[in-house]
């Protein structure tokens, strides 16, 4: 089986956000970059599932500038045996959204014919949580989001999904998209020798003209802003001044 | 000349972060407050390669360069300066084994001291003989097949813990100095080993320094690491690369200061405004920033000239050494005075990076002694005209 993994280059999770002075966008200039967390975990499950003997082959794809080509070798590093990156350029490789990554991916999962392709459920820096649906929407392949665990039997899979209030299951026909959620799995961290070895793992390079996809953004955005400071707390004396805060400060019951 | 970092160093410098963050950085705490010495994740540091940076690739080891060496364990100490201190010695240790032991000795240790199996220990201090460590008496006398080793090494990081001390003693007469000591590789349960007790320290808590005497402890001649009355020189070798070890460790240690200095001068406030709004302390903080960036970049072109097989690099190591361990503890105690009281309690990890960072400026030679071997080439030919 073979298992395509899409893995994106984000703003490292340990880093200070810091908001441009313009508000244009959050300021990236000499900002640590690293794999978004999410897509870890599903390069993680995809090595985990060659290394039981399910997969025979696992391939890393990201869609973003020359750089992502460093979170490329880390899933080469990892297990993946090779990578694909659709580059974009500079200029407009921020704005690339969820729904051409999609058709980027769509394309690549038609080339590569995976039996699954294992996506993170969002991606740190824009949150959007779309992509792997919009993928299955495009593919017309089955879908199993925020998978809380994932089991190959035969030509079907079982993902666990992590849904409000509990789990559910559900059976899926291969191939299918999966998205990972936080409890999947515990990635691993690359090993030195595994990081001399990616390098002479295959990594082919590709265009959206190439691929016939349009990725210029359709949307615009208008302003970024940082969250309000948190103010200090105040002890209350009684519950009945609790209760008249709730009312007349914060106005959440009435 | 170019200054950039490569993307394979890139991805170097990117595992040892990940790693250290996964390993290190929420432990070193714990392992510095009851002195615990980590060999299960130092295990783990083996399996992920840490343990083999600069051994040849012939040899089972990584081969990276000494640069890499040093942009690593920069990483790594960002976590934990001293478990990653002890990481360094045990490279230098295994390194000394890999280019002068036989391939027999080399089979039957270097495969294990690399998973981190086997830990070692490097043993040339002496309770007699420290800064001249040419002077040392431990003796090792043949005995047909056999060396018979006597005598007592002093300050012996990870002693008792470890399986392989690597042993510089003397093989020649009481006034051989410097030419009459060998190195040999000593299984460190060998008959006859006895250790001290651990060394109640100021810093390096995560690693145990130990006494360990000898007594008429035998050891089988094809255990010798090069040649007799080569060891001293094996020895300095082998400091060469531990001094730049041991001041990455220095540099890791500053910038995680420094680092911590800049968000808390921008988190507090006094007076009704942040502390980072007083020119003073952003002043305080520019200059941390530029010594270190000196210090760095002191580290590193050291490290390039040990690469390079450069004669005057032992020169430029001790004054990488001398001039970065310097710093990276001024910088770790400028933090520590930023951060107020608050510096000084161990709630926060300024007062364990001045603890850790301190003994950079005694140990693999005092700072003392780098000004010494400094001086012994600026005084010789041709050093100082090669410096510009
Ligand atoms: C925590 C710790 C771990 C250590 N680990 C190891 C280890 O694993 N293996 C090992 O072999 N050793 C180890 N050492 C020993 C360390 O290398 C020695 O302590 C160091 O070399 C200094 O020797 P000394 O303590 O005998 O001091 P001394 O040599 O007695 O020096 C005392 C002072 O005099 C100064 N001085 C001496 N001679 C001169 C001179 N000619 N000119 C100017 N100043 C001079 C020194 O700089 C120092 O300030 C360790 C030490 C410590 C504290």
């Amino acid at each position: 089986m073979k298992i395509l993994v899409a893995v994106k280059r984000v703003i490292d999770y340990n880093v200070k956000i810091r908001v441009k002075p313009d508000n244009s966008d959050v300021d990236l200039t000499n900002v640590k970059m690293a794999m978004n967390p999410f897509c870890e975990i599903a390069v993680e499950e995809a090595v985990r599932l060659k290394e039981r003997g399910v997969a025979s082959e696992v391939v890393a794809v990201t869609v973003g500038p020359k750089a992502a080509q460093e979170q490329l070798r880390t899933a080469l590093a990892l297990g993946a045996d090779r990578a694909i990156h659709i580059n974009t350029s500079a200029e407009t490789d921020e704005k690339v959204e969820s729904l051409a990554v999609a058709k980027l991916l769509q394309k690549v999962v038609e080339e590569e014919q995976p039996q699954l392709v294992i996506l993170g459920k969002q991606a740190i820096d824009t949150d959007n949580n779309q992509t792997g649906q919009m993928l299955a929407a495009l593919t017309g392949l089955p879908q199993g989001t925020f998978a809380s665990e994932v089991k190959v039997e035969g030509d079907k899979l079982q993902v666990t999904r992590e849904i409000d209030g509990g789990l559910q299951t559900v059976a899926l026909s291969l191939p299918a998209i999966v998205t990972t959620d936080l409890r999947l799995n515990e990635p691993r961290y690359a090993k030195l020798p595994d990081i001399m070895k990616a390098k002479k793992k295959p990594l082919a390079t590709q265009t959206p003209a190439e691929l016939g996809v349009e990725v210029a953004s359709k949307v615009t955005l208008l302003k970024v802003e940082s969250p309000a400071e948190r103010q200090g707390g105040i002890k209350v004396g009684s519950v009945d001044e609790l209760v008249e805060k709730l009312k007349n400060e914060a106005k959440v019951i009435s | 000349m170019d200054f950039s970092l490569s993307d394979d160093q890139k991805a170097l410098q990117q595992a040892a972060a990940d790693f250290t963050r996964a390993e290190f950085a929420e432990n070193a705490a714990r392992w510095d407050a009851e002195s615990y010495f980590p060999v299960d994740v130092i295990k783990r540091a083996g399996e992920a390669g840490f343990l083999s940076i600069y051994i040849p690739e012939e040899h089972g080891g990584l081969g990276l360069s000494r640069l890499d060496a040093a942009l690593i364990f920069e990483q790594l100490s960002q976590g934990c300066i001293s478990t990653t201190a002890y990481l360094t010695i045990h490279n230098m240790a295994s390194w000394m084994i890999a280019m002068w032991g036989s391939e027999a000795l080399r089979e039957q240790w270097l495969p294990r001291l690399i998973s981190g199996e086997l830990l070692a220990s490097y043993c040339l201090t002496e309770p007699g003989s420290g800064s001249d460590a040419a002077s040392l008496r431990t003796k090792a006398v043949r005995q047909g097949d056999e060396y018979v080793l006597s005598g007592s090494k002093m300050f012996i990081s990870g002693a008792g813990e470890t399986d392989v001390l690597v042993v510089m003693a003397r093989t020649g007469g009481p006034d051989s100095g410097a030419g009459g000591i060998s190195t040999f590789l000593v299984p460190a349960d060998s008959a006859g080993i006895e250790y001290g007790k651990n060394e109640d320290k100021m810093g390096w808590k995560s690693q145990p320094t130990r006494l360990v005497s000898f007594d008429e402890v035998s050891v089988p001649a094809a255990n010798r690491l090069g040649e007799e009355g080569e060891g001293f020189k094996l020895a300095m070798k082998g400091l060469d690369g531990g001094r730049l070890n041991i001041a990455s460790c220095s540099l890791g240690a500053a910038q995680q200061a420094l680092t911590l200095s800049r968000d808390y001068l921008m988190g507090r406030k006094q007076f009704g405004r942040e502390l980072a709004s007083f020119q003073a302390l952003q002043f305080k903080l520019a200059d941390m920033a530029t010594e270190l960036t000196a210090a760095r970049w002191m580290v590193r072109q050291a490290a390039w000239r040990l690469d390079q097989g450069d004669p005057e690099a032992t020169a430029h190591c001790a004054m990488a050494k001398r001039f970065a361990t310097d710093v990276g503890f001024q910088v770790c105690n400028e933090a520590l005075q930023l951060h107020g009281g608050y510096g000084y309690i161990k709630e926060y990890p300024l007062e364990r990076l001045v603890r850790d960072t301190r003994v950079h400026q005694i140990l693999e030679g005092t700072n003392e002694i780098m000004r010494v071997i400094v001086a012994r080439r600026l005084l010789a030919d041709g050093m100082i005209e090669s410096l510009q």
